[in-house]
């Protein structure tokens, strides 16, 4: 992830019931977000970073039975500490299963036995297409992204694809540089600004964070983004969540 | 019947220059002593292949002894881009290399097919991206349904090296943990070194544990700690601080040449 979504912006929201007001990153509401997106849901694959720490904020506040997998071939993982790789020790010493990788792909990912993926891009397209793979020409990249790795498959196995990225004009564009992912299944796309859906086959604008302006959004994208009638405003982190994500960060 | 020898004997044996090889490891039991060998024994035109090339890759990229690299993530994980290899596409630095990318579906079905020594794999994948346009697959029908799937080549490595935590004295080889695409990558090479943590009078399976005959190993080589600053489930602990600090040395193309010189070639002219 990149260090913009944490950086500097803080804000402040009121809390239900009149609490006193509680301060927070939008990097951190981000995650917030992303967490409460996986009450309810079975299983979410997860990638390292801001996903890995939002799921594993999902299951200490939101659904303690929710199944983490992660490409590294570990079912069930229930890591204490916020992985640095998919491959982490923690991650196959409290997984209910541990299996290969072409296990993974043909028989959990790629038939839909996982509900649920997090997914990160350096672009994103007003379809929720992805490239994680160069900017500019192919043959002759300015910069060379790291590739598909799990990505592809991920993206049209599992039933829902919930996109986290940093929300800038760098990321949000017209036009892909290299589609390295399909956007089919996107259902969310969660950035530090706020919330977008697909609303006939476009991402639109349909939440807010709070103390963000629908036209601080537009700045931020690319393309000429759509927002619904009555845009909704993401509730601020409550103190429990706010709690539980700095504890576990610190660990 | 493997061979158990010295790493730098096995490495002697099986890598060439020109050769594919693929080092494999996913995340976990990364050879790097043996790749580290590869490189201190000069070999170069090497096609490079693994799943997930991390530093250990970007080290011999970065001293150019890489012609071509067959992948599916160049990343150093949960830290950022791989500058060597980035280097070496964007700038051709030390020297061009070809690349040939695949999704993680489409480079685990090509070892499967690669280990089944069958021609390929069939899968649902890259229909709809920019990538079909610009690797080696191909659409193929399912002759039953009508179905169209992708059909993915069958890899087979000229050498396939993995690191495991044990081996015994006929070369029976166990591992365990994160088993990646280390057994299959072994079955569809024509010449095989196993690097291990250590040698057992007898293997006693582990729940888990993934057994490798010694019969399908060419050579098995101790190597104590050989996958550091990755790690041996059970045995040595993933140095992460290192997959930082490799952010910096490797940025610099001095800096990482001063490091590979002190900690990898160890004044052997590369």
């Amino acid at each position: 992830m990149t260090g913009r979504a944490d950086g500097g912006l803080a804000a402040s929201g009121p809390l239900a019931g009149g609490v006193a007001e509680a301060e927070y990153t939008n990097g951190e509401l981000q995650t917030i977000v992303a967490a409460r997106s996986l009450a309810g849901k079975r299983s979410c694959f997860i990638g390292v970073g801001r996903p890995s720490t939002a799921a594993l904020l999902a299951r200490m506040v939101h659904n303690p039975k929710l199944v983490l997998v992660y490409e590294s071939g570990t079912i069930g993982a229930k890591p204490y500490h916020v992985p640095l790789s998919i491959g982490d020790g923690e991650l196959a010493e409290t997984a209910d299963l541990v299996v290969s990788v072409p296990e993974m792909f043909n028989y959990w990912i790629g038939p839909g036995q996982v509900q649920v993926a997090f997914l990160g891009a350096a672009q994103i397209d007003p379809q929720a297409n992805l490239n994680s793979t160069v900017i500019g020409e192919y043959e002759h990249p300015r910069t060379r992204l790291p590739g598909a790795g799990g990505a592809p498959e991920i993206a049209t196995g599992c039933e829902e694809v919930v996109v986290i990225a940093p929300h800038s004009k760098r990321t949000f564009v017209q036009e892909l540089d290299f589609r390295t992912t399909r956007g089919d299944r996107t259902t969310l796309v969660i950035t530090d600004l706020g919330v977008l859906r697909p609303v006939d086959g476009e991402l639109t604008l349909t939440t807010l964070h709070p103390g963000v302006s629908v036209e601080q959004v537009r700045e931020n994208t690319g393309w000429d983004l759509k927002a619904v009638a009555s845009v909704a405003v993401s509730p601020a982190p409550t103190s429990e969540e706010l709690a539980a994500l700095r504890e576990l960060v610190s660990r | 019947m493997a061979q158990l020898v010295s790493l730098s004997e096995a490495i002697a044996e099986t890598v060439h220059d020109g050769d594919s090889v693929a080092l494999e490891g996913f995340t976990h039991l990364i050879p790097f002593a043996a790749g580290h060998e590869v490189l201190r024994q000069g070999r170069r035109d090497l096609e490079l292949i693994r799943m997930t090339p991390d530093i250990l890759y970007d080290q011999m990229i970065g001293v150019g002894a890489a012609r071509r690299l067959v992948f599916s993530y160049g990343g150093n994980p949960g830290v950022g881009s791989l500058h060597r290899f980035r280097d070496a596409i964007e700038h051709g630095w030390p020297r061009p290399i070809e690349v040939e990318e695949h999704s993680h579906a489409g480079m685990a079905n090509r070892y499967v097919a690669g280990a089944s020594r069958l021609p390929f794999m069939v899968m649902r994948g890259y229909t709809g991206t920019d990538l079909a346009a610009h690797t080696n697959v191909r659409p193929i029908t399912c002759p039953f349904s009508g179905e169209e799937l992708m059909a993915v080549p069958a890899l087979n490595p000229d050498v396939a090296i993995v690191h495991a935590q044990e081996a015994d004295r006929d070369g029976n080889v166990q591992l365990w943990g994160i088993p990646g695409v280390q057994k299959e990558a072994l079955l569809a090479a024509s010449r095989t070194v196993v690097t291990v943590e250590r040698t057992v009078e007898r293997i006693e399976q582990r729940p888990g544990g993934v057994v490798i005959p010694g019969w399908v190993i060419d050579f098995v080589a101790e190597s104590p700690g050989g996958s550091l600053p990755s790690y041996a489930a059970g045995i040595t602990q993933r140095d992460n601080n290192f997959y930082r600090e490799w952010d910096v040395i490797s940025r610099d193309r001095e800096q990482f040449q001063a490091w590979m010189e002190a900690h990898v070639l160890g004044g052997v002219t590369a």
